[in-house]
Protein backbone atom coordinates (compact mmCIF):
# COMPACT_ATOMS: atom_id res chain seq x y z
CA UNK A 1 0.00 0.00 0.00
CA UNK A 2 0.93 3.57 -0.52
CA UNK A 3 2.98 4.46 2.45
CA UNK A 4 2.75 7.99 4.60
CA UNK A 5 5.81 10.48 3.96
CA UNK A 6 8.05 12.18 6.16
CA UNK A 7 9.22 15.36 4.55
CA UNK A 8 12.39 17.00 5.87
CA UNK A 9 12.12 20.78 5.37
CA UNK A 10 14.93 23.29 4.67
CA UNK A 11 14.37 26.67 5.34
CA UNK A 12 18.05 28.02 2.78
CA UNK A 13 19.76 31.41 3.79
CA UNK A 14 23.08 31.99 1.67
CA UNK A 15 23.34 27.91 1.41
CA UNK A 16 22.42 27.26 4.84
CA UNK A 17 19.39 25.80 6.69
CA UNK A 18 18.10 27.96 9.38
CA UNK A 19 15.28 27.24 11.20
CA UNK A 20 12.37 29.97 12.40
CA UNK A 21 9.58 30.15 14.54
CA UNK A 22 6.59 31.62 13.44
CA UNK A 23 8.20 32.68 10.20
CA UNK A 24 10.94 34.86 12.28
CA UNK A 25 14.18 34.73 14.35
CA UNK A 26 15.92 32.30 12.01
CA UNK A 27 19.01 30.71 13.87
CA UNK A 28 21.62 29.12 12.27
CA UNK A 29 21.59 25.35 11.39
CA UNK A 30 23.68 23.23 9.16
CA UNK A 31 24.78 23.42 5.32
CA UNK A 32 22.16 22.24 3.12
CA UNK A 33 24.48 19.87 1.47
CA UNK A 34 25.53 18.57 4.84
CA UNK A 35 22.88 17.89 6.36
CA UNK A 36 21.19 16.40 3.58
CA UNK A 37 23.38 14.08 3.30
CA UNK A 38 23.38 13.13 6.67
CA UNK A 39 19.06 12.69 6.21
CA UNK A 40 19.25 10.77 3.16
CA UNK A 41 21.53 8.53 5.42
CA UNK A 42 18.93 8.48 7.91
CA UNK A 43 16.45 6.92 5.10
CA UNK A 44 14.14 10.54 5.02
CA UNK A 45 11.20 9.88 2.81
CA UNK A 46 11.70 13.19 0.94
CA UNK A 47 13.55 16.63 1.13
CA UNK A 48 11.82 19.90 0.15
CA UNK A 49 13.91 23.08 -0.17
CA UNK A 50 13.01 26.48 0.55
CA UNK A 51 15.33 29.27 -0.96
CA UNK A 52 13.22 31.76 1.67
CA UNK A 53 14.93 34.85 0.82
CA UNK A 54 15.02 34.89 -2.81
CA UNK A 55 11.42 36.07 -3.61
CA UNK A 56 12.01 39.24 -1.23
CA UNK A 57 15.13 39.81 -2.17
CA UNK A 58 13.67 39.59 -5.87
CA UNK A 59 16.70 37.24 -7.05
CA UNK A 60 16.12 34.15 -8.22
CA UNK A 61 16.61 30.76 -6.66
CA UNK A 62 20.32 29.81 -5.83
CA UNK A 63 20.55 27.06 -8.29
CA UNK A 64 23.92 25.98 -7.13
CA UNK A 65 22.91 25.11 -3.85
CA UNK A 66 20.32 23.17 -5.31
CA UNK A 67 22.23 21.22 -7.34
CA UNK A 68 25.01 20.47 -4.51
CA UNK A 69 21.92 19.38 -2.45
CA UNK A 70 20.90 17.32 -5.82
CA UNK A 71 23.96 15.24 -5.86
CA UNK A 72 23.79 13.84 -2.42
CA UNK A 73 19.99 12.95 -2.39
CA UNK A 74 18.36 9.85 -4.40
CA UNK A 75 14.92 10.75 -2.21
CA UNK A 76 12.34 13.09 -3.93
CA UNK A 77 13.30 16.63 -3.76
CA UNK A 78 11.12 19.52 -4.19
CA UNK A 79 12.69 23.04 -4.75
CA UNK A 80 11.06 26.79 -4.02
CA UNK A 81 11.64 30.01 -3.34
CA UNK A 82 11.38 33.29 -5.83
CA UNK A 83 10.24 31.35 -8.66
CA UNK A 84 8.16 33.67 -10.97
CA UNK A 85 8.04 31.36 -14.69
CA UNK A 86 8.08 28.19 -16.45
CA UNK A 87 11.79 28.97 -17.17
CA UNK A 88 12.60 29.96 -13.49
CA UNK A 89 11.08 25.90 -13.19
CA UNK A 90 13.11 24.49 -16.14
CA UNK A 91 16.09 26.14 -14.06
CA UNK A 92 15.13 23.98 -11.03
CA UNK A 93 14.43 20.78 -12.53
CA UNK A 94 17.68 20.73 -14.42
CA UNK A 95 19.78 21.34 -11.02
CA UNK A 96 17.91 18.04 -9.99
CA UNK A 97 14.87 18.89 -8.33
CA UNK A 98 11.41 16.59 -9.12
CA UNK A 99 9.27 19.15 -8.12
CA UNK A 100 8.24 22.69 -7.90
CA UNK A 101 6.92 24.43 -4.83
CA UNK A 102 4.52 27.61 -5.70
CA UNK A 103 3.64 30.10 -2.52
CA UNK A 104 3.42 33.81 -2.94
CA UNK A 105 3.69 34.03 -6.50
CA UNK A 106 1.09 31.37 -7.50
CA UNK A 107 -1.35 33.84 -4.98
CA UNK A 108 -0.16 36.91 -7.34
CA UNK A 109 -0.41 35.17 -10.59
CA UNK A 110 -2.35 32.15 -10.28
CA UNK A 111 -1.51 31.32 -14.08
CA UNK A 112 2.22 30.23 -13.04
CA UNK A 113 0.06 26.66 -11.30
CA UNK A 114 -1.39 25.59 -14.69
CA UNK A 115 1.80 26.60 -17.00
CA UNK A 116 3.94 24.79 -14.63
CA UNK A 117 1.53 21.87 -14.89
CA UNK A 118 1.26 21.86 -18.51
CA UNK A 119 4.73 21.94 -19.19
CA UNK A 120 6.07 19.59 -16.39
CA UNK A 121 2.98 17.63 -15.56
CA UNK A 122 0.65 18.13 -12.18
CA UNK A 123 2.89 16.10 -10.12
CA UNK A 124 5.84 18.81 -10.44
CA UNK A 125 3.48 21.20 -8.87
CA UNK A 126 3.54 21.75 -5.45
CA UNK A 127 1.11 24.32 -4.40
CA UNK A 128 2.36 25.79 -0.20
CA UNK A 129 -0.20 27.70 1.38
CA UNK A 130 1.12 29.89 4.43
CA UNK A 131 -2.37 29.49 6.24
CA UNK A 132 -3.76 31.88 9.58
CA UNK A 133 -6.76 31.10 11.51
CA UNK A 134 -8.43 34.70 11.35
CA UNK A 135 -12.12 33.37 12.58
CA UNK A 136 -15.02 33.25 10.17
CA UNK A 137 -15.77 36.35 8.27
CA UNK A 138 -17.02 38.09 4.95
CA UNK A 139 -14.89 36.44 2.52
CA UNK A 140 -13.17 34.19 4.90
CA UNK A 141 -15.93 31.59 5.62
CA UNK A 142 -13.41 28.52 6.45
CA UNK A 143 -12.17 30.96 9.14
CA UNK A 144 -8.14 30.43 7.38
CA UNK A 145 -6.74 33.16 5.46
CA UNK A 146 -4.01 32.68 3.12
CA UNK A 147 -0.91 35.09 3.99
CA UNK A 148 2.13 35.43 1.43
CA UNK A 149 5.91 36.83 2.30
CA UNK A 150 6.98 34.90 5.09
CA UNK A 151 3.55 35.27 6.58
CA UNK A 152 3.60 39.26 6.33
CA UNK A 153 0.99 40.07 3.97
CA UNK A 154 -2.50 38.93 4.40
CA UNK A 155 -4.33 38.35 0.88
CA UNK A 156 -8.36 38.38 2.17
CA UNK A 157 -8.38 35.22 0.49
CA UNK A 158 -9.76 31.75 2.31
CA UNK A 159 -7.81 29.41 2.62
CA UNK A 160 -9.83 26.05 1.20
CA UNK A 161 -11.35 28.22 -1.62
CA UNK A 162 -7.57 28.87 -2.53
CA UNK A 163 -6.79 25.39 -2.55
CA UNK A 164 -9.62 24.23 -4.58
CA UNK A 165 -8.85 26.86 -7.40
CA UNK A 166 -5.08 25.86 -6.60
CA UNK A 167 -5.51 21.86 -7.64
CA UNK A 168 -8.16 22.82 -10.54
CA UNK A 169 -4.95 25.06 -12.08
CA UNK A 170 -3.01 22.20 -11.83
CA UNK A 171 -1.65 21.87 -8.47
CA UNK A 172 -0.36 18.28 -7.56
CA UNK A 173 0.02 18.71 -4.29
CA UNK A 174 -1.37 20.93 -1.54
CA UNK A 175 1.21 21.90 1.61
CA UNK A 176 -1.04 23.35 4.35
CA UNK A 177 1.82 25.48 6.68
CA UNK A 178 -0.19 26.88 9.75
CA UNK A 179 1.92 30.34 10.48
CA UNK A 180 0.10 29.76 14.31
CA UNK A 181 1.80 26.46 14.84
CA UNK A 182 4.80 26.99 12.70
CA UNK A 183 8.08 26.42 14.79
CA UNK A 184 6.17 26.04 17.92
CA UNK A 185 6.18 21.95 18.84
CA UNK A 186 2.80 21.48 19.61
CA UNK A 187 1.57 19.89 16.50
CA UNK A 188 -0.22 20.62 13.77
CA UNK A 189 -3.19 22.47 12.50
CA UNK A 190 -5.67 19.38 12.50
CA UNK A 191 -8.64 21.22 11.84
CA UNK A 192 -7.30 23.28 8.78
CA UNK A 193 -5.10 20.03 7.75
CA UNK A 194 -8.25 18.32 7.53
CA UNK A 195 -10.55 20.44 5.90
CA UNK A 196 -8.15 21.12 2.78
CA UNK A 197 -7.85 16.72 2.87
CA UNK A 198 -11.42 16.88 2.64
CA UNK A 199 -11.71 19.53 0.20
CA UNK A 200 -9.22 18.47 -2.54
CA UNK A 201 -8.41 15.16 -4.33
CA UNK A 202 -4.65 15.73 -4.41
CA UNK A 203 -2.07 14.23 -1.59
CA UNK A 204 -2.41 17.22 1.20
CA UNK A 205 0.85 17.33 3.43
CA UNK A 206 0.73 19.07 7.12
CA UNK A 207 3.47 21.64 7.89
CA UNK A 208 4.04 23.24 11.08
CA UNK A 209 3.79 21.98 14.34
CA UNK A 210 5.67 18.69 14.53
CA UNK A 211 7.33 18.25 17.70
CA UNK A 212 6.55 14.63 18.72
CA UNK A 213 5.35 10.97 16.82
CA UNK A 214 2.12 11.55 18.05
CA UNK A 215 1.79 15.06 16.26
CA UNK A 216 2.93 13.52 13.39
CA UNK A 217 0.74 10.36 13.79
CA UNK A 218 -2.39 12.94 14.47
CA UNK A 219 -1.76 15.13 11.41
CA UNK A 220 -1.52 11.97 9.11
CA UNK A 221 -4.31 9.79 10.58
CA UNK A 222 -6.63 12.66 12.27
CA UNK A 223 -5.39 15.24 9.77
CA UNK A 224 -5.64 13.07 6.64
CA UNK A 225 -2.49 13.92 5.42
CA UNK A 226 -0.07 12.01 3.12
CA UNK A 227 2.72 13.28 3.94
CA UNK A 228 4.15 15.47 7.01
CA UNK A 229 6.89 18.41 7.23
CA UNK A 230 9.15 17.66 9.99
CA UNK A 231 11.94 20.25 11.05
CA UNK A 232 12.46 21.52 14.10
CA UNK A 233 12.00 17.60 15.71
CA UNK A 234 15.09 16.74 13.43
CA UNK A 235 17.57 19.69 13.78
CA UNK A 236 16.11 22.32 15.89
CA UNK A 237 18.69 23.73 18.08
CA UNK A 238 15.99 24.91 20.12
CA UNK A 239 14.71 21.40 21.08
CA UNK A 240 15.83 17.68 21.94
CA UNK A 241 15.99 16.10 18.38
CA UNK A 242 14.63 12.57 16.74
CA UNK A 243 16.07 10.56 14.33
CA UNK A 244 14.11 9.68 11.24
CA UNK A 245 14.42 5.68 12.48
CA UNK A 246 13.02 6.95 15.77
CA UNK A 247 9.91 8.72 14.36
CA UNK A 248 9.71 5.50 11.84
CA UNK A 249 9.57 3.05 14.37
CA UNK A 250 6.88 5.32 16.49
CA UNK A 251 4.79 5.85 13.73
CA UNK A 252 4.42 1.74 12.42
CA UNK A 253 4.29 0.92 16.47
CA UNK A 254 0.86 3.78 16.43
CA UNK A 255 -0.06 1.88 13.09
CA UNK A 256 0.79 4.51 10.11
CA UNK A 257 2.01 2.60 7.49
CA UNK A 258 5.46 4.17 6.93
CA UNK A 259 8.45 3.23 4.49
CA UNK A 260 10.17 0.78 6.97
CA UNK A 261 13.53 1.99 8.26
CA UNK A 262 16.21 -0.45 7.01
CA UNK A 263 19.11 -1.52 8.98
CA UNK A 264 22.62 -2.30 8.11
CA UNK B 1 28.38 3.57 -22.24
CA UNK B 2 24.85 4.50 -20.60
CA UNK B 3 23.09 7.34 -22.89
CA UNK B 4 20.56 9.40 -20.79
CA UNK B 5 17.96 10.85 -23.13
CA UNK B 6 17.54 14.53 -22.23
CA UNK B 7 14.77 15.83 -23.90
CA UNK B 8 14.37 18.92 -21.71
CA UNK B 9 10.98 18.34 -20.11
CA UNK B 10 11.97 15.13 -18.23
CA UNK B 11 14.54 15.03 -15.26
CA UNK B 12 17.79 13.61 -16.96
CA UNK B 13 20.22 15.48 -14.53
CA UNK B 14 18.42 13.33 -11.48
CA UNK B 15 19.48 10.05 -13.02
CA UNK B 16 22.71 11.53 -13.74
CA UNK B 17 23.79 12.30 -10.26
CA UNK B 18 22.54 8.68 -9.39
CA UNK B 19 24.51 7.11 -12.43
CA UNK B 20 27.47 9.29 -11.33
CA UNK B 21 26.82 8.11 -7.36
CA UNK B 22 27.33 4.70 -8.50
CA UNK B 23 30.31 5.11 -10.85
CA UNK B 24 28.81 4.21 -13.80
CA UNK B 25 29.95 5.65 -16.98
CA UNK B 26 27.13 8.06 -18.85
CA UNK B 27 26.68 10.89 -20.56
CA UNK B 28 23.12 13.16 -21.29
CA UNK B 29 22.04 12.75 -25.02
CA UNK B 30 19.99 15.30 -26.65
CA UNK B 31 20.62 14.45 -30.47
CA UNK B 32 20.19 11.19 -32.43
CA UNK B 33 24.01 11.21 -33.09
CA UNK B 34 24.78 11.02 -29.77
CA UNK B 35 21.95 8.60 -28.93
CA UNK B 36 23.39 6.49 -31.38
CA UNK B 37 26.74 6.24 -29.62
CA UNK B 38 25.75 5.06 -26.34
CA UNK B 39 25.13 1.04 -25.94
CA UNK B 40 22.67 1.55 -23.21
CA UNK B 41 19.78 4.15 -22.81
CA UNK B 42 17.70 5.35 -20.23
CA UNK B 43 14.25 7.37 -21.04
CA UNK B 44 13.33 9.39 -17.91
CA UNK B 45 10.52 11.39 -16.89
CA UNK B 46 8.48 13.54 -15.01
CA UNK B 47 6.37 15.16 -17.27
CA UNK B 48 3.20 15.19 -18.93
CA UNK B 49 2.99 12.02 -21.65
CA UNK B 50 1.59 14.39 -24.70
CA UNK B 51 4.64 16.79 -23.81
CA UNK B 52 7.32 14.20 -23.75
CA UNK B 53 6.21 12.33 -27.12
CA UNK B 54 5.89 15.91 -28.70
CA UNK B 55 9.42 16.66 -26.95
CA UNK B 56 10.92 13.57 -28.45
CA UNK B 57 9.50 14.42 -31.70
CA UNK B 58 11.13 17.98 -31.80
CA UNK B 59 14.45 16.77 -31.03
CA UNK B 60 14.39 14.64 -33.80
CA UNK B 61 15.30 11.36 -31.38
CA UNK B 62 12.04 8.68 -32.14
CA UNK B 63 13.92 7.03 -34.99
CA UNK B 64 17.46 6.95 -33.54
CA UNK B 65 15.90 5.74 -30.31
CA UNK B 66 13.95 2.72 -31.88
CA UNK B 67 16.53 2.09 -34.02
CA UNK B 68 18.97 1.61 -31.47
CA UNK B 69 16.39 -0.36 -29.12
CA UNK B 70 14.18 -2.79 -31.09
CA UNK B 71 16.68 -3.23 -33.97
CA UNK B 72 20.37 -3.17 -32.60
CA UNK B 73 18.89 -4.72 -29.10
CA UNK B 74 20.86 -2.26 -26.66
CA UNK B 75 19.67 -2.45 -23.04
CA UNK B 76 16.93 -0.13 -22.51
CA UNK B 77 15.76 1.58 -19.02
CA UNK B 78 12.17 3.45 -19.25
CA UNK B 79 11.37 5.59 -15.92
CA UNK B 80 8.11 6.73 -15.25
CA UNK B 81 6.95 8.77 -18.16
CA UNK B 82 9.55 6.78 -20.09
CA UNK B 83 7.37 3.56 -19.06
CA UNK B 84 4.00 5.11 -20.73
CA UNK B 85 5.22 6.09 -23.81
CA UNK B 86 6.02 2.58 -24.67
CA UNK B 87 2.83 1.52 -25.03
CA UNK B 88 0.11 2.81 -27.78
CA UNK B 89 -1.73 5.29 -26.35
CA UNK B 90 -2.27 7.25 -23.23
CA UNK B 91 -5.35 8.81 -21.29
CA UNK B 92 -2.89 11.58 -21.02
CA UNK B 93 -3.69 14.34 -23.20
CA UNK B 94 -4.89 11.16 -25.44
CA UNK B 95 -2.21 10.77 -27.21
CA UNK B 96 -0.87 8.21 -29.38
CA UNK B 97 2.48 7.05 -27.84
CA UNK B 98 5.34 4.83 -29.25
CA UNK B 99 3.67 1.77 -29.39
CA UNK B 100 6.26 -0.82 -29.05
CA UNK B 101 4.27 -2.58 -26.04
CA UNK B 102 0.92 -3.63 -26.27
CA UNK B 103 -1.43 -1.68 -23.86
CA UNK B 104 -2.36 1.18 -23.36
CA UNK B 105 -2.60 3.94 -20.14
CA UNK B 106 -4.83 5.01 -17.89
CA UNK B 107 -5.89 7.22 -15.37
CA UNK B 108 -6.15 6.11 -11.88
CA UNK B 109 -10.05 6.62 -10.61
CA UNK B 110 -10.66 9.77 -8.84
CA UNK B 111 -11.85 6.52 -5.73
CA UNK B 112 -7.55 7.37 -4.70
CA UNK B 113 -6.06 10.84 -4.48
CA UNK B 114 -4.46 11.17 -8.05
CA UNK B 115 -1.66 12.22 -8.54
CA UNK B 116 -0.47 8.48 -6.17
CA UNK B 117 2.68 10.26 -4.74
CA UNK B 118 4.39 8.60 -2.25
CA UNK B 119 6.61 5.03 -1.29
CA UNK B 120 4.52 2.04 -2.80
CA UNK B 121 5.28 -2.00 -2.82
CA UNK B 122 6.66 -3.40 -5.64
CA UNK B 123 6.44 -6.82 -6.02
CA UNK B 124 8.12 -9.21 -8.87
CA UNK B 125 6.09 -11.14 -10.29
CA UNK B 126 8.90 -13.23 -12.15
CA UNK B 127 13.12 -13.23 -12.29
CA UNK B 128 14.73 -10.80 -14.22
CA UNK B 129 18.48 -9.85 -14.25
CA UNK B 130 17.72 -6.02 -13.07
CA UNK B 131 15.12 -7.34 -10.78
CA UNK B 132 16.66 -9.85 -9.03
CA UNK B 133 18.11 -8.55 -6.17
CA UNK B 134 15.26 -6.26 -5.06
CA UNK B 135 13.28 -7.52 -2.13
CA UNK B 136 9.75 -8.14 -2.48
CA UNK B 137 8.13 -6.15 -1.86
CA UNK B 138 10.68 -3.57 -1.96
CA UNK B 139 9.32 0.00 -1.01
CA UNK B 140 9.75 2.27 -3.99
CA UNK B 141 8.98 6.21 -5.03
CA UNK B 142 6.04 6.83 -7.27
CA UNK B 143 4.63 9.73 -8.99
CA UNK B 144 1.43 9.41 -11.32
CA UNK B 145 -1.67 10.30 -12.24
CA UNK B 146 -1.31 7.49 -14.82
CA UNK B 147 -0.73 3.58 -14.71
CA UNK B 148 0.00 1.14 -18.13
CA UNK B 149 -1.97 -1.59 -19.19
CA UNK B 150 -0.49 -3.98 -21.11
CA UNK B 151 -2.40 -6.48 -23.65
CA UNK B 152 0.32 -8.83 -22.98
CA UNK B 153 1.00 -10.30 -19.14
CA UNK B 154 4.16 -11.71 -19.93
CA UNK B 155 5.06 -8.01 -20.06
CA UNK B 156 4.25 -7.95 -16.32
CA UNK B 157 7.63 -7.83 -14.03
CA UNK B 158 6.12 -5.63 -11.18
CA UNK B 159 3.13 -5.33 -9.75
CA UNK B 160 1.36 -2.44 -7.16
CA UNK B 161 -1.46 -1.89 -5.50
CA UNK B 162 -3.32 1.71 -5.81
CA UNK B 163 -7.02 1.32 -5.66
CA UNK B 164 -6.34 -2.14 -7.96
CA UNK B 165 -3.04 -3.78 -8.91
CA UNK B 166 -1.20 -2.00 -11.75
CA UNK B 167 1.68 -2.86 -13.38
CA UNK B 168 5.05 -0.90 -12.11
CA UNK B 169 7.41 -2.86 -13.68
CA UNK B 170 7.47 -3.82 -17.56
CA UNK B 171 10.02 -5.90 -19.43
CA UNK B 172 10.09 -7.40 -22.59
CA UNK B 173 13.52 -8.55 -24.31
CA UNK B 174 15.95 -5.79 -24.12
CA UNK B 175 13.43 -3.15 -22.76
CA UNK B 176 12.60 -3.09 -18.47
CA UNK B 177 10.48 0.07 -17.43
CA UNK B 178 9.63 0.69 -14.21
CA UNK B 179 6.48 3.26 -13.00
CA UNK B 180 8.53 4.23 -10.26
CA UNK B 181 11.46 6.59 -10.43
CA UNK B 182 14.65 4.33 -9.06
CA UNK B 183 16.67 7.71 -9.02
CA UNK B 184 14.42 8.66 -6.10
CA UNK B 185 14.21 5.25 -4.58
CA UNK B 186 17.23 5.14 -2.41
CA UNK B 187 19.79 2.57 -2.16
CA UNK B 188 16.70 0.39 -3.90
CA UNK B 189 16.44 2.14 -6.60
CA UNK B 190 20.26 2.96 -6.79
CA UNK B 191 20.48 -0.98 -6.68
CA UNK B 192 18.15 -1.35 -9.80
CA UNK B 193 20.01 1.15 -11.52
CA UNK B 194 23.42 -0.42 -10.76
CA UNK B 195 22.37 -4.20 -12.40
CA UNK B 196 20.71 -2.43 -14.91
CA UNK B 197 23.93 -1.04 -15.96
CA UNK B 198 25.24 -4.40 -16.08
CA UNK B 199 22.79 -6.22 -17.69
CA UNK B 200 24.01 -8.40 -20.74
CA UNK B 201 20.84 -8.77 -22.69
CA UNK B 202 21.30 -12.03 -24.21
CA UNK B 203 18.93 -11.98 -28.22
Amino acid sequence: MLTKRLIACFDVVAGRVTKAQQFQDNVDVAPAEALAAQLYADQIDEIVFYDITASAERRKIDLETVQRVARHVFVPFTVGGGIRSVDDMYEVLKAGAEKISVDSMAVRDPSIIRAGAEAFGRQCIVLSTQVKRVGRRHGIRSGYEVFIDGARQATGKDAIEWVREGESLGAGEIVVNSIDHDGTASGYDLEITRAVADAVNVPVIASGGAGTVEHIRAGLVDGAASAAIISSILYSPRMDNVTVAELKRGLAAAGVAVRPYLDG
Amino acid sequence: MIGVIDYQAGNAPSVGFALAHLGVEHRLVRDAAALRDADRLVLPGVGAARATVDSLYQADLVDALTERVLRDGVPFLGICIGLQVLFEHSEEGDVDTLGWLPGVVRRFPDSVRVPQIGWNEVTTTRAHPVTDGLASPAHCYFVNSYYCEPADPDVVLGLTEYSAPFCSVAARDNIVATQFHAEKSGPVGLGLLERFARWEHRC
